[in-house]
């Protein structure tokens, strides 16, 4: 930008502008409801309903929160290095390989606590190898970034279609799937957080990956503005020249930080495989490593924002869900469209707002006018 | 069956396959030469297709279809100019959120209107576009050799294949040989020059994009008003990027866009045809490895491995008068 937006105080920037953003995405949202016939009011009482009404909603809703909270880290690890890494849904589709193999080697055998820092790392491990080519092709061939990933997504959907059907298929079975793992390979529900605040779980699947999420965006947080190598991704993302004549060394970091997002977006595979499922199917993945674009555009690449973005996806998943069963004429693609206006308003257009809020905020406090007034000269 | 016979009919599914990729694919290509990078093709082709199936439906005419899936195109190129152009957002994320809200509004749309699970309903014979049939195209099959490659090669597909095909030298001329060509990829290489020159590079971007949305809702009028008979949830099945990979393969060129999507159009045909069918010395190819296989190929090609993709140099970037 070379026209430079008065600074606005961070409560505006931080707050005011991501919700006015999400804000707009979601009248949107509410005339395309209206459109189809339906009242938008309804469709949002159901939505909060369904998904915080009761114990098992809130399980199901954090269930999908896990599940967006690894790949909106997925995302926004790339985008501070100041790469759009859009394969996240081929990664962690890739990364159920590692949890499927950690699951069917020792399910039987070891209990679910040693097979699960087992499966973390397969997935971490098949994720980053994904993202790996990716990043090699960039750092060491110049091929963009965008449009690798994009085709890394379609090659993992056809290799994995291949793998489910040749080799993790049970003889004999007709659905694309690997058999139903023992107790070593089923993660424990977190019910006892539940009950303590004086809810039931019920049959959601909402499961211990959930703390791991959490663990997952510290350790974000902790790599990005703690570390040196978060500062050299920094760095890169915001100055690749800067960061040359520093001696950054570029290929390096590329390929470090697309692991580290493919990584991430692996271990989201742990969440429906281990958590849900019990087994891996065709698809497990259902979108959610592109919910992770959305949720890292929401949360502005801040762990701090990506929790909260998440659970809105979560609460979008869930509640979305019990509006289709409501509302008949609202199905679940509802949320296609919001996710889409969300990345919309929230990513492409996140100025297009700005001029009028840095009018209004500045207007309101008489202290900042002068500023900007002797600024903006 | 004889070998010849195959081929004709190989051939023709692959200029069947081929058409909506030809036409999404010159539709990247004017905004990607102008520097407007699109990875919303898949998008504007689903949306296109939504529109041509349910005006066509309503309308009984397949002229009205085609007219809408363009101007729903148009729009939504205009959605994405107005993001990457006007305010200078992101133009893949803006490519990324338009897939999204198509993908999604089709569905919820085309159930609330004609409750029949996504889908539009099947349309009669004058919804869709019938097949031409070349002149004495029935009188010359017998012929050997040319004859079949006339009657069966040639003729008998929709005017839509004649016009992608035909659209792939009119869009070098455009391109290579119009002043607005001239200013539209030099737009692309060196915006600077051409604002220096006092020619406006947001008019000229708008105008690249609406170029785009123009082909693109002819591709999707293809698919839902041609190819098939109305429209299906999610019909483009990554079509959009199999015309991106496309784009990339023929290095930003109408006439290696042409080879690059008779390619994939042929992988495509092959995969189909020869599903599980085993070769000799290879044995039995994957579907799914035939089916991976343009994004593989265009992967490798973006790795430099066969020759090199040189992308439009200002593509991606914003345009901001220095002043």
């Amino acid at each position: 930008m070379s026209v430079p937006h008065a600074k606005l105080p961070g409560w505006a920037e931080y707050g005011l502008i991501p919700l006015v953003n999400l804000a707009v995405a979601f009248l949107i949202s509410g005339l395309v409801v209206l459109i189809v016939g339906e009242s938008p009011l309804e469709a949002a009482y159901h939505m909060i309903n369904g998904a915080f009404g009761r114990g098992e909603y809130i399980g199901f809703t954090l269930y999908y929160t896990t599940t967006f909270i690894f790949t909106g880290l997925a995302v926004a690890v790339a985008f501070h290095c100041g790469l759009f890494n859009i394969g996240g849904e081929g990664q962690a589709y890739i990364g159920g390989i590692g949890v499927a193999l950690a699951c069917l080697s020792f399910d039987h055998t070891l209990p679910w606590y040693l097979v699960f820092p087992i499966a973390i790392l397969g997935a971490a491990f098949f994720g980053a190898l994904w993202a790996l080519i990716p990043g090699w092709l960039l750092a060491r061939r110049g091929s963009h970034i965008v449009i690798t990933t994009i085709m890394f997504n379609f090659i993992a959907a056809s290799l994995m279609n291949y793998l489910l059907n040749k080799v993790f298929k049970p003889l004999g079975s007709m659905s694309l799937e690997t058999r139903t793992f023992d107790a070593g390979g089923q993660l424990p529900k977190l019910d006892w957080l539940m009950s303590i605040f004086g809810l039931s779980v019920g049959t959601a699947p909402f499961n211990i990956s959930f703390l791991l999420a959490l663990l997952a965006a510290f350790g974000v947080w902790v790599l990005i503005w703690r570390t040196r190598l978060g500062y050299e991704m920094r760095t890169m993302g915001h100055s690749p020249a800067a960061a040359r004549y520093a001696g950054i060394k570029e290929a390096k970091i590329i390929v470090i930080t697309m692991m580290i997002s493919g990584g991430l977006a692996g271990m989201m595979a742990l969440n429906p495989i281990m958590g849900e499922q019990f087994r891996m199917q065709l698809d497990f993945v259902q979108g959610a490593g592109f919910v992770g674009i959305a949720v890292a555009l929401m949360g502005r690449s801040h762990p701090a924002g990506i929790i909260p973005a998440a659970l809105l996806f979560g609460m979008l998943y869930q509640g979305g869900a019990e509006i289709s069963f409501e509302m008949p004429s609202i199905s679940r693609d509802m949320i296609v469209i919001i996710q889409g206006l969300v990345i919309l308003f929230a990513g492409a257009l996140e100025h297009m707002f700005r001029p009028a809020i840095t009018r209004l905020v500045l207007g309101l406090s008489p202290k900042t006018r002068n500023v900007a007034a002797t600024k903006g000269a | 069956m004889d070998f010849f016979q195959v081929f004709i009919e190989l051939a023709q599914s692959t200029v069947r396959l081929s058409t909506p990729l030809i036409l999404a694919a010159l539709a990247g290509l004017f905004t990607e030469r102008a520097g407007v990078f699109d990875i919303g093709l898949e998008g504007k082709m689903l949306g296109a297709a939504f529109a041509a199936g349910c005006v066509a439906y309503i309308s009984q005419s397949v002229m009205m279809g085609l007219f809408a899936a363009v101007l729903v195109s148009v729009l939504l190129s205009l959605v994405h100019g107005y993001a990457s152009i006007t305010q200078r957002g992101s133009q893949i994320v803006s490519g990324v959120a338009i897939n999204f809200v198509v993908a999604g509004s089709t569905v919820i749309l085309g159930e609330a209107w004609f409750r029949q699970g996504g889908r539009t309903p099947a349309l009669t014979e004058d919804g869709r576009f019938g097949r031409i049939t070349l002149p004495f195209a029935d009188a010359v099959r017998e012929v050997p050799i040319l004859g079949p490659l006339y009657s069966g090669l040639l003729s008998g597909h929709s005017p839509l294949t004649y016009l992608a095909f035909l659209m792939v030298p009119a869009s070098w001329w455009i391109l290579y040989r119009t002043r607005f060509g001239l200013r539209l990829r030099a737009v692309g290489e060196n915006p600077g020059a051409v604002d220096t020159a006092g020619i406006s590079v947001i008019w000229l971007r708008y105008r690249a994009v609406i170029c785009c949305g123009i082909l693109c809702g002819i591709a999707g009028a293809y698919l839902s008003l041609a190819a098939n008979a109305g429209f299906t949830k999610g019909m483009t099945a990554g079509k959009g990027y199999i015309a991106l990979a496309a784009l990339i393969f023929a290095k930003w060129r109408p006439k290696n866009i042409l080879f690059a999507c008779l390619l994939f159009g042929f992988l495509d045909a092959f995969a189909i045809r020869y599903q599980g069918y085993a070769f000799p010395l290879i044995g039995r190819v994957p579907v799914q490895f035939m089916q991976a296989l343009p994004y593989i190929l265009t992967v490798i090609l973006l790795a430099g491995f066969i020759g090199k993709a040189i992308p439009p140099k200002a593509g991606g970037v914003p345009y901001v008068k220095e002043r």
